[in-house]
């Protein structure tokens, strides 16, 4: 149903520069041991458009080989691996991108991201600020339903629902295009569970390879393992918050018990260590990023970067303000903005940096399939 | 402006060691850890620093056990016999005894100093059981080294060339630089390398041949600081002509080209002379055991160039090149684009394909597919170069590191013309490998030989210091 050769096949110039730069390492290999990116490479012998976005899609991007690159510039071959991979990861993302028509979002991602949450902001604020009475908006609820007296449930809940179907179907038609055009191969269920144990423990994100866990090179060449560190703090914070939202559900539903909770009730709980969770993994990914070494740092990406951490912060904390502030007056506000946030999120998902996670975990459940085979 | 007492370091250093690369740096880390104020010169820039160790992969070491980053055993006694039969016996016994004995302890030495190595049993060469290999390659080693030694309050300085080691009597004062300045100190370590970027200097030995090799190694080896010791009259070891040479891709950089310019299909087909005639046996013996024979071989061809031809099989039966090799559907199309004699290579193709045996080959073993009737033959894995489309790669030979150096005791210590050692200089690596590697090659031991002798540098330099 997708023409992919016309989505994808384009012999873009950071394309080509990546197949230019995998035909060096190829003949080098000195790198075989950082991660997965290399073993891949090792596999290939030709790097066409498919090759060349798996390879930069399986790539973390912590710069260990840059560092280490004998042919790095001054040398006239300028092979900068890290940087090379971002930009032609980046350009997948916008080339799989459903729909399509929106994949200009892409470029220029900080100021796409940066528009649709303020004008999510804004329509959530004004809203409730239009459709409530000010008494009800500044006034304090307490006690079981406290929220809904400001929304229905129906509407605060439905709304997400529908933004996350048109994300969710946004996923699976990426996901459907990248496969697609990698030409990867479901591997079995062994791949899939080297796939899932590569996403959680971020082995290729750390040196695990090397079999020391020593770190990847900072900008001062200095091994830490803080983005790794960072990276699990987001993706465990986001994952309770996720689990505090289901459970929320269930309450609702199973139970018949309406939010807010209990501060020590399991919804709250989750939502409050998920939430601090994701604040300080997104603080430190943002310190971690600006602290990296600048000859890896694609500039064009930065903005996409920077705008998704800083989202996720300020989703995480808006929240977490809410937490504090139910029980007063400006309860509504609060409200508000965490709601204009969270829908905003879900809505700017499927055109953000979050994509990577997406292809990062259809990249390593291809590679683990192909590592599989090739070891037969 | 490293004379004065004015910017902090002092008038005259415990130490200064020539060259950032492995056996500078052991040396550096192993002075400064007993107690020595230590400078380090590099005549490359950061970027580029630490001459040839920057191209470097592995080391060769002895090892009686499986380790975390060796399988197996290597025992000293089938490593001296691996030296004794690359270099024929050319080699001084005591030393070579010597530093096979302190292999065995780099790899745990490297990494406590902040090295790292791939596990055991990882990685593209069936090395694993004598070699260990360096996460990332030798950039990645010298970026942990200097960090380690910066710890440890060692200077470091780039684009610092010595143009001349002050020597007098056998007794060093320290060294001037390219910009005239003085650097003082009481014991002097060079591991300033050798001289493969020195192209007027191998002409004395080459002749005019050398004007048509490519240097893979580093252009900073220009052997500057060795001129200086041998015109001091200081002792020299090995012989002006030998070298680490390998045939390499003709189209690689001038320097500087590294490890990815090698060329792995010379088995897998034929090589030509500039006059479309064969040379030497293709297929005598497995890539890695004949590579570092390949170089000379070329070097000694009319314009020091060869061109290995391939066919579509073939050409997949070895690792990618960094060049795509230059492709035609005939063999008469290739030859020209190669600069060949259409005919006459289409003759020469012939006449092997003629001289082949019936059957496949099989490359995982030395087959004895042989040609018959060829001068001369090809031996293994001849099969016919007969499927287009066909390939070939452009060959000149590629200088990684030349063996002429200076002579030193098991104390590091350089000779002087008489025999005797000098008091307070010392030398280590590429500029002294010669004592052990008089000819031949044996792939990761001169990273060996430079750590063995960069750490007896540094510990003989600190300890008669007498402080």
């Amino acid at each position: 149903m997708d023409d992919v050769s016309l989505i994808d096949m384009a012999r873009t110039p950071a394309h080509e520069e990546t197949a230019r730069i995998m035909q060096i390492c190829n003949a080098c290999r000195y790198c075989e041991g950082f991660c997965a990116v290399f073993p891949a490479m090792e596999r290939r012998r030709l790097f066409d458009v498919g090759d060349t976005a798996q390879l930069a899609n399986l790539c973390h991007h912590c710069g260990a080989c840059y560092h280490a690159c004998q042919y790095a510039p001054p040398h006239e071959f300028a092979v900068n691996v890290p940087l090379t991979l971002a930009e032609r990861r980046a350009e997948t993302w916008a080339q799989y991108a459903w729909p399509g028509a929106l994949s200009g979002l892409f470029s220029q991602n900080g100021l796409s991201v940066v528009m649709i949450i303020t004008a999510a902001l804004a329509l959530a604020v004004g809203l409730m600020l239009a459709m409530i009475s000010p008494q009800l908006f500044w006034g304090v609820h307490v006690g079981e339903g406290a929220f809904y007296v400001l929304m229905p449930h129906m509407v605060m809940a439905g709304i997400p629902m529908a933004i996350t179907a048109f994300t969710i179907t946004a996923f699976v038609m990426g996901w459907r295009r990248y496969w697609r055009a990698t030409g990867a191969r479901w591997g079995g269920w062994p791949a899939l569970a080297d796939a899932i144990t590569a996403t959680a423990t971020m082995r290729n994100l750390g040196g695990d390879n090397a079999g020391d866990g020593a770190g990847c090179p900072g900008p001062d060449d200095r091994n830490s393992l803080a983005r790794r560190h960072y990276h699990h703090a987001t993706f465990y914070g986001f994952m309770l918050c996720f689990a505090s939202t289901s459970t929320g559900t269930l309450y609702h539903y199973l139970l018949g018990r309406e939010a807010p909770y209990g501060y020590f009730e399991l919804p709250v709980v989750l939502g409050t260590v998920g939430g601090i969770m994701l604040c300080v993994g997104t603080a430190g990914l943002w310190r971690e990023k600006r602290r990296m070494e600048p000859a890896v740092r694609p500039l064009s990406k930065l903005g996409m970067d920077y705008a998704f951490i800083w989202l996720l912060f300020w989703v995480s904390a808006s929240g977490l303000v809410l937490l504090a502030l139910r029980e007063t007056g400006l309860m509504g506000l609060t409200l508000a903005i965490h709601l204009g946030l969270v829908y905003g999120f879900f809505l700017v998902l499927p055109f953000s940096k979050f994509v990577h996670g997406l292809y990062r975990f259809a990249a390593l459940l291809a590679d683990a399939g192909e590592a599989r085979r090739s070891a037969v | 402006m490293y004379t004065g007492t004015d910017n902090g370091f002092p008038k005259r250093w415990d130490v200064l060691v020539i060259g950032a690369g492995n056996a500078g740096l052991c040396a550096a880390i192993t002075a400064a850890e007993a107690g020595c104020s230590v400078i380090v010169l590099d005549a490359a820039p950061r970027d580029m620093r630490g001459g040839n160790t920057r191209h470097t992969r592995n080391l060769r070491a002895m090892h009686e056990a499986p380790t975390d980053v060796l399988t197996d055993a290597y025992s000293f006694e089938e490593y001296f016999e691996d030296l004794m039969r690359v270099t024929r016996g050319i080699t001084n016994r005591d030393l070579a005894s010597l530093t096979l004995e302190k292999s065995a302890e780099l790899t745990g030495w490297l990494g406590a100093r902040g090295v790292r190595f791939q596990p055991a049993l990882s990685g593209t060469l069936n090395l694993g059981r004598t070699n260990a290999f360096f996460l990332g390659g030798g950039r990645a080693l010298l970026n942990s080294l200097c960090r380690h030694a910066e710890g440890l309050g060692v200077v470091l300085h780039y684009d610092t060339e010595v143009a001349e080691i002050l020597l007098d009597d056998g007794f060093c004062d320290g060294v001037r630089l390219a910009d005239d300045s003085v650097v003082l100190a009481k014991k002097v370590i060079t591991t300033a390398g050798g001289f493969e970027a020195n192209l007027d200097w191998l002409a004395e030995g080459w002749g005019e041949a050398a004007k048509n090799f490519l240097v893979r190694g580093t252009p900073w080896n220009t052997g500057t600081v060795l001129k200086s010791l041998l015109d001091q009259g200081v002792k020299p070891v090995g012989a002006l002509d030998q070298c680490h040479a390998v045939a390499i891709d003709a189209r690689a950089p001038k320097y500087d080209g590294g490890i990815a310019s090698r060329i792995d299909g010379v088995p897998f087909g034929i090589v030509l002379n500039r006059d479309a005639e064969r040379f030497y046996d293709e297929g005598e013996d497995f890539w890695p055991k004949r590579y570092a024979i390949w170089g000379r071989l070329v070097a000694a061809q009319p314009d020091q160039v060869g061109y290995a031809i391939l066919d579509s099989i073939g050409v997949t039966r070895f690792m990618p090149s960094v060049f795509t090799p230059i492709r035609d559907d005939s063999i008469e199309g290739l030859a020209g684009q190669l600069g060949l004699d259409p005919a006459a290579t289409r003759q020469a193709v012939d006449l092997f394909n003629a001289a082949c045996p019936e059957g496949p080959i099989d490359q995982s073993v030395l087959d004895g597919k042989a040609t018959t009737g060829l001068v001369p033959d090809k031996t293994n894995w001849a099969a016919p170069i007969a499927v287009p489309p066909f390939y070939g790669f452009p060959l000149r030979p590629g200088i990684t590191f030349t063996y002429m150096g200076v002579e030193v005791n098991d104390s590091a210590q350089i000779l002087m013309a008489d025999g005797k050692p000098s008091a307070n200089l010392f030398a280590a690596g590429e500029i002294m490998a010669g004592n052990v590697l008089g000819q031949g090659y044996l792939a990761g031991i001169g990273m060996t030989i430079g750590a063995v002798f960069g750490r007896i540098a540094g510990a003989e330099a600190a300890r008669r210091l007498n402080r």
